[in-house]
């Protein structure tokens, strides 16, 4: 081999291992954007709801209230024969199965928001009116286009006879898309078409808040004295190992002791917010602690001998002077921490949030869900309508992480000194 | 009832801030003296001996108020005749006479259960009295002390600054706390489980499947039960489960990882730097939730599908597609890492490479590499811990069923997954299908922790090397 063939080849390896380099982070980068573009791809449609405009008759004979009625007469009177002959006559059906048929293209709520109609104005008896009532959640996905109408009758879930009355209503304009209510207001659903998150972001929040009411100031306390005031000694270095090593054990381990003494021991409710707050707190601890502690190293000793030096005692320099200065980098990284808490599912579901909950909690010490057991629960179910919810729900995850993340970035860059 | 007890003691230590304050300056004047510190140190002084005692017995009170009270009425019940031959019958008793107490109990009340609800009323009652009293008079002794030490002009700031230092250090105690309980509930229910199972015969079992462990009476097993137990609860499985997906992850994350790290340490400009790295920093922050969600609905089915088209059967969760996704959730943790050892490596031995004409790829292979190859090692180990204790990925994109194979395209479960699945849902305790997933939660935070414990070790020692 000449000199020459040995430097081209060298050469050659020097630009192959940097493309090597560059190719990798552009699988990374790649990685991102398919996921982002298969979340929001799947997600985007569950926003909006699919409704069929149905012409309700109030009959006077198949009610037992009159014109004017009070909302507690409203609320506890049967709209039930009213919605099954509204529902049943959108459609000219030849037999009873066909009028079951049709009536299972709404959703099971239909009768709520028939009477929730007349709850809005009461003096509707005697009347014809159009309502906007919820399509079952077969129907949804057919309009959206996620649910093939080609396949043969038996494989589908739709018979022959419900696609022609959905095509009747396609044709006569009586089906449209509003905007999905239901998805931000009501809790979880055994129909896809009527489950929200409503009850899991309640959830979500008054975990998280418990958790940053919990951490936060034991976090802040700790490292100010792992920092500043702790002697060198084997105690304090045991307790930075052990810090270390917190950071590091795996979440679902957390979910134990959260079973075993919240749980087991001190009998805390279970599938409740606090429990999740508590053990949530107990894994982001040490998470915190890290960052606070760099930067609180981050202020220079001139601060603290300055506030020495005119007098102050250790405790009014550390607390007057570093804590203030430390703030940014402490609040910053309390958000991060925070922010992975938020996303945090596996020690939730051993505390028992993977409970069925319909009711929005109205406490923290009521049964809930949250963002990311929601996920799991909806990715575990077979209906075709919960792969749009599950994705639609990681989509506002991650708008509440992508807004944490920036909160804290800003938070950093705006307030934080650069000592130089 | 505690809650209203916090907020009076709250309430009551602040207005005690305003006194102490006011009285130290009125007495400065009345007298004469010199104070020994600024009057609102006197008002934290009384705040801070107002408050804390009262607070803390508040919550050891709180904390075993209702075992005791548990003990006494178990020993009245059975005063009154009520039989339970073990602990659970004498828990189950207790649970129905406070879901009495509370109204929530719709069975059948025969007399004792009626007895020892009223009972319960009472002693509820008398407890609830006594621990009101006794804080007022925590509190009311607490405040007679601070106020005397208050009159005789002791120095507020330093006694306050002891109090909070004390503070500061019980804050940094909780992190102890913390691992005392981790360690503490693991083992607690581990040790039950391995009176149960030999600890060898867990260790070394090569069969795992606990819905099939039913235990009559968990004291007294024959040798038949013990063999079929034996069978239920073998580790080797999930072990090597977890290892291959984690083996493959690493296939993944390492490559990849390692590469952006060189290249960012080494060739990116600023302007690439500081985009990319934030970019592929999102991938350490995507809830894990989210990518089994992917990795179950999206890469399971396409690996399938791409397998049907070679005629290959794959399982639809199998260990290739929950690895590689989780391959790529650990990439951000190897490359920063990395990019972070192979930054702190000295200029001056690149220089010396240039310097008898290597080229850059020669220098960073032959130079730069072996040089921060301790703190490389480390940071995949690190890398490991995190991605043998990861579990929403396998539990939503891997197997159930222990499977004990070393074919990527079939299905095997994991450490994690095992935990989730004995505890999700309702479970019987003291069974040993429900303590069995404490003994594994112990054998991964050993894991885990033996494998952190190296990595730190190897990056501080490479650290120090440098510095």
């Amino acid at each position: 081999m000449t000199k020459e063939e040995r430097l081209k080849k060298r050469h050659s390896a020097e630009k192959r291992f940097r493309f090597y380099g560059l190719m990798s982070i552009f699988i990374a980068l790649l990685f991102v954007l398919i996921l982002v573009q298969n979340i929001f791809s799947k997600g985007s449609s569950a926003f909006k709801k699919t409704v069929i405009k149905t012409e309700v008759f109030f009959d006077q004979e198949l009610l037992e209230i009159q014109n004017g009625a009070s909302e507690e007469e409203i609320l506890n009177t049967d709209f039930y024969d009213v919605m099954i002959e509204s529902l049943i006559n959108s459609f000219s059906a030849q037999n009873l199965d066909e009028e079951n048929e049709i009536i299972r293209l709404f959703s099971p709520d239909a009768e709520l928001e028939i009477k929730h109609a007349f709850l809005q104005d009461n003096t509707l008896i005697g009347k014809k009116v159009n309502i906007d009532l919820t399509a079952s959640d077969d129907i949804d996905q057919l309009h959206k286009g996620n649910y093939p109408r080609d396949l043969p009758e038996d494989r589908r879930r739709i018979s022959n006879f419900q696609l022609n009355v959905y095509d009747y209503f396609v044709d006569n304009k009586k089906i449209s898309k509003n905007f999905n209510n239901y998805y931000f207001t009501k809790g979880d659903s055994r129909d896809p078409e009527l489950a929200g998150i409503g009850g899991a972001i309640i959830g979500s929040i008054y975990s998280i808040l418990i958790c940053l009411v919990l951490a936060f100031p034991v976090a802040v306390l700790a490292s100010i004295y792992l920092e500043e005031f702790a002697p060198k000694n084997k105690i304090t270095d045991f307790i930075e190992i052990n810090i270390n090593n917190l950071a590091a054990v795996p979440s679902i381990v957390y979910g134990l002791l959260a079973l075993q003494i919240l749980l087991a021991t001190i009998h805390l409710p279970r599938s409740t917010p606090l429990v999740a707050g508590i053990t949530l707190a107990l894994m982001t601890l040490p998470r915190i602690i890290i960052p606070c502690r760099a930067s609180l190293k981050a202020v220079p000793p001139s601060i603290r001998e300055g506030a020495l030096a005119v007098g102050a005692s250790k405790f009014q320099s550390v607390f007057h002077h570093v804590v203030p200065l430390a703030m940014p980098g402490t609040l910053s990284g309390t958000i991060i921490g925070l922010a992975q808490a938020l996303g945090e599912t596996a020690p939730l579901i051993l505390i028992g949030m993977v409970a069925f909950v319909v009711d929005i909690p109205s406490s923290p010490i009521d049964p809930s869900s949250s963002l990311p057991v929601q996920v799991y629960l909806w990715s575990e179910s077979a209906e075709r309508g919960f792969v749009e919810k599950t994705s639609a729900t990681i989509m506002m995850l991650l708008t509440f992480l992508i807004m944490m993340n920036f909160l804290a970035v800003y938070l950093r860059q705006k307030f934080e000194k650069r000592w130089n | 009832m505690n809650l209203v007890l916090i907020f009076l003691i709250i309430i009551f230590s602040l207005s005690l801030f305003f006194y102490g304050r006011t009285k130290t300056k009125s007495l400065a004047i009345s007298k004469g003296i010199k104070l020994n510190a600024l009057p609102k140190f006197y008002g934290y002084y009384l705040v801070l001996w107002c408050s804390i005692p009262a607070l803390v017995f508040l919550l050891i009170w709180t904390l075993f108020e209702p075992v005791i009270i548990k003990s006494i009425i178990i020993e009245t019940a059975a005063n009154q005749g009520a039989v339970f031959n073990d602990k659970n019958e004498a828990n189950l008793v207790y649970e129905k006479i406070k879901a009495i107490y509370l109204g929530t109990y719709f069975g059948d009340l025969d007399s004792v259960l009626k007895e020892s609800a009223l009972a319960y009323a009472k002693f509820i009652n008398i407890f609830t009295n006594s621990k009101v009293v006794l804080i007022f008079g925590i509190i009311i002794a607490s405040v007679i002390y601070s106020l005397k030490k208050i009159k005789n002009n002791n120095k507020a700031r330093d006694d306050v600054e002891i109090i909070l230092k004390g503070l500061l250090f019980v804050s940094s105690l909780i992190a102890i706390l913390t691992t005392l309980g981790i360690i503490f509930s693991l083992l607690f229910e581990s040790i039950k489980f391995f009176s149960v199972i030999n600890i060898f015969d867990y260790l070394f079992g090569t069969n795992w499947s606990p819905q099939r462990a039913f235990v009559r009476d968990a004291s007294s097993i024959t040798p038949e039960e013990y063999q079929e137990l034996k069978d239920a609860f073998g580790f080797v499985p999930l072990i090597a489960g977890t290892g291959f997906i984690a083996f493959i992850a690493m296939l993944v994350a390492v490559p990849v990882g390692l590469f952006s790290g060189i290249y960012m340490a080494e060739y990116a400009s600023m302007r690439v730097r500081s985009f990319s790295k934030p970019i592929i920093e999102i991938l350490a922050g995507i809830p894990t939730v989210v990518y089994g969600f992917f990795a179950a609905l999206t890469v399971g089915p396409f690996f399938r599908q791409i397998g049907e088209n070679f005629g290959l059967t794959v399982s639809s969760e199998s260990a290739l597609a929950a690895g590689l996704i989780m391959g790529i959730m650990i990439i951000p943790y190897v490359s920063s890492l990395s990019d972070d050892v192979i930054n702190s490596v000295p200029q001056s031995l690149r220089d010396g490479s240039y310097a008898v004409g290597a080229t850059k790829s020669e220098t960073i292979k032959k130079v730069v590499i072996p040089a921060a190859l301790p703190g490389i090692i480390g940071s995949i180990l690190l890398a490991v811990s995190r991605a043998i204790g990861e579990t929403m990925i396998v539990v939503m994109a891997a197997g159930l069923a222990a499977n004990l194979t070393i074919n990527p395209l079939e299905s095997t479960t994991t450490i994690t997954t095992q935990i989730v699945m004995i505890l999700v849902g309702d479970q019987e305790f003291d069974s040993p299908k429900t303590q069995s997933a404490f003994a594994l939660g112990l054998t991964l935070f050993i894991a885990t922790l033996v494998l952190n414990f190296i990595a730190q070790r190897a990056v501080k020692k490479y650290r120090e090397k440098y510095d």
